[in-house]
């Protein structure tokens, strides 16, 4: 039970701050479908600057250094999203599906040429992340999310900032009348998205294994993460409840040899399928009633009625 | 309006496009040598550009061979993706579909033993009718097709590793391999192979077959049902304008769940061309990754700006690069620089748009103003409205 609670945190947290990063720029009006780039951006940014600081460095240092790197690059990641999809006004999916594509390429690229065994596989100690709380050991991400998870409900609903956001979402027509300039707060909310996507992609990687490879990038746990956004409504709290919901699949899949459900003999396909399966059946149901911004996906054109 | 001013209009939309698919291509080439200048410059040119440049020719016949075995379902994936996108769906399943196809082929290959066209047939039908569960979650309850393909890719992946490996006792499974049997391998199976018509003499490979002939038939096919049918009218309407086309008398749900089977049979069909080809085994233990054709086919579909007859250029091209970039030497660069470029590329296509506009602004200026009083074909209506935003 108590290995059930630990892999359910540390997924839901990472699918959380993605999702919640999906959620800003979403609010914003923007369809930001490359977070699963911007994760694998995020983590190889920051299994580098793991790699390269030095030995003896304070932990909390080495810890702030590379969650920091990763969320600047995922930001300059970001940006190409941005500058497309807002002053090119391209189509945001193809914009995010290509920033997708060439995510893996460049992360092989660069792991190869940091790694000294000349393959995409990169070594790093992942103890600094990692602290222990009765019993059960925790990575720092987890209070971390939780932090977020805070800090995005308060910026979204209690600040001035929050509400100017989701009207560029919601109608950026009327957003631009009253002087607020929707081009600066659709690139904040891809901004925003871009480092917590990031900061969510080393999150997925460094706490559990000391080495990845990037060829697999993150095999799909950005699009779950937009699932989750979808299923969590585009509301923070929301959000964490789903993305718990379906790190719990996950989290059967790595631990059902070792308890009762061995018994089901179930490979772990199927519960990786299931997230994925319960997501399609609850958008069916949900899908009627749904809170998505208004005016998401369409590039805003001031000379527009 | 005429026919003669029509003609006149679409080829020149069709010069601009390839202008600016080549302006795209030059980009990212150029990128990717900035990257290779990068990373080892001593030998960024002879070692590295040029063998790019160069792709299969650089081992020819083998390298050439080689190049058209993997083109063939490129081409099937890139259709795949242009013939949604004509009418006006994003099918980035395509890699689901693919799978499925897979699974189709080399299950009626392995299991039932039947011959290829048979094969080919069952992968088409898998695909389609993983196509069209996205296509129906759209029609029926109005969930955006991209969000339900990406699930539907996950979702075929598992299942077909969970089908085919069934903890490793799977009858389509070798052991020794980790990989789905070895059509050629098998005297019983190997009618299933795709005749290659002394083709894999002619390039000394054990691959090269009739995949690309019929894939290029396929584009043909392709273009005729989009521009020649009321049929083809019927989906393009439906993309274009779902309400207008519901006005004119159009079963507009039944024609998005159309438009994404038949984008699911043409990905499934393109796995059938791998697989029945013999390229390669699948492999049920890779649970991280979908099939890069799928998405290499969204390339190969932006790149063409959705013409079905472009999908096989673009599509040889693509191939063309990432065979290249699959013979640069490991010791100086990693073969995913082709990945790189053609990454780049299709940044780039996204707002192609624009370059179109501009190439067309710059080229056709005046016989633009000649034609100020006609009809704008669909194609060029596009254009002007991208240029007036």
């Amino acid at each position: 039970m108590l290995l059930l609670i630990k892999y359910t945190l540390l997924y839901g947290i990472v699918l959380m701050m993605v999702a919640l990063g999906g959620m800003f720029s979403e609010h914003s009006g923007i369809i930001n479908i490359a977070l699963e780039g911007i994760m694998v951006i995020g983590g190889v940014a920051g299994v580098l600057t793991l790699t390269m600081l030095p030995a003896g460095m304070p932990t909390y240092l080495v810890v702030l250094l590379s969650i920091l790197a990763a969320a600047l690059a995922g930001m300059v990641y970001s940006l190409l999203l941005a500058f497309a999809s807002i002053n090119l006004k391209a189509d945001q999916t193809i914009g995010g599906t290509a920033l997708n594509l060439l995510a893996t390429a460049i992360a092989v690229v660069i792991a190869k040429y940091f790694s000294t065994s000349g393959s995409a596989k990169l070594n790093y100690s992942n103890k600094a992340f990692l602290f222990t709380v009765g019993g059960l050991e925790m990575s720092v991400f987890v209070p971390l999310g939780f932090v977020l998870l805070v800090i995005s409900f308060i910026l979204l609903y209690k600040t001035r900032f929050g509400l100017r956001l989701r009207a560029c979402g919601e109608h950026p027509q009327a957003a631009d009348s009253v002087g607020i300039n929707v081009y600066k707060m659709r690139y904040a909310g891809v901004l925003l998205s871009g480092a917590l996507g990031a900061v969510g992609g080393m999150a997925y990687i460094v706490p559990p294994v000391q080495t990845w490879n990037f060829e697999v990038g993150v095999a799909g746990a950005g699009f779950l993460a937009l699932a989750v956004m979808i299923f969590g409504q585009w509301k923070p709290f929301h959000i964490c409840g789903a993305a718990m919901f379906f790190a719990v699949f996950k989290s059967l899949a790595n631990i059902a040899d070792s308890t009762f459900l061995a018994q089901l003999h179930w490979s772990s396909n199927i519960y990786n399928m299931m997230p994925f399966v319960a997501s399609m059946v609850i958008l069916a149901f949900t899908s009627k009633n749904s809170m998505a911004p208004k005016a998401e996906g369409i590039p805003y054109d001031k000379g527009s009625r | 309006m005429n026919k003669k001013k029509l003609s006149h209009g679409s080829l020149n939309s069709s010069i601009t496009s390839v202008l600016a698919a080549l302006l795209c291509i030059l980009i990212g080439l150029l990128v990717g040598f900035l990257v290779l200048l990068a990373i080892n410059p001593a030998h960024a040119w002879n070692d590295g550009f040029v063998r790019i440049i160069k792709g299969g020719f650089h081992d020819a016949p083998y390298g050439v061979g080689k190049e058209l075995a993997n083109a063939a379902p490129l081409i099937m994936t890139g259709l795949s993706v242009a013939f949604a996108f004509k009418t006006g769906l994003f099918n980035i399943g395509a890699a689901g579909q693919y799978t499925l196809g897979a699974f189709g082929a080399l299950y009626c290959a392995i299991m039932l033993k039947l011959p290829w066209f048979v094969c080919l047939l069952a992968a088409t039908i898998l695909g389609g009718i993983w196509g069209a569960i996205p296509g129906f979650f759209k029609a029926y309850f109005n969930i955006n097709e991209v969000i339900t393909s990406i699930m539907f890719n996950w979702i075929g992946l598992y299942l077909v590793n969970e089908l085919i490996y069934q903890n490793g006792t799977g009858p389509m499974y070798d052991v020794r391999n980790t990989r789905t049997l070895n059509l050629s391998k098998d005297p019983a199976l190997s009618k299933a192979l795709i005749p290659d018509l002394g083709l894999n003499k002619l390039f000394q490979t054990n691959s090269t077959t009739i995949a690309i002939f019929l894939a290029a038939v396929v584009a043909i096919l392709v273009w005729v049902v989009l521009n020649r049918t009321t049929f083809g009218y019927e989906l393009k309407a439906v993309g274009l304008n779902k309400n207008a086309a519901r006005y004119a008398g159009i079963n507009e749900k039944k024609n998005i769940i159309l438009s994404m089977a038949i984008a699911g049979a043409l990905a499934g069909f393109g796995a059938g061309l791998y697989y029945l080809s013999n390229v390669s085994q699948w492999n049920p233990l890779n649970s991280t990754s979908l099939p890069t054709m799928g998405f290499n086919g969204i390339s190969v579909a932006l790149l063409a700006s959705s013409n079905p007859i472009g999908t096989i250029f673009s599509a040889l091209f693509i191939s063309h690069i990432s065979v290249g970039g699959s013979f640069l030497s490991t010791k100086y660069y990693p073969t995913e620089i082709s990945d790189l470029i053609s990454g780049i590329i299709i940044y780039l296509c996204a707002f192609s748009m624009l370059f179109r506009g501009k190439i067309h602004a710059l080229l056709f200026k005046n016989a633009d103003k000649t034609n100020v009083n006609a009809e704008p074909s669909p194609a060029e209506a596009k254009t002007t409205k991208k240029e007036g935003e």
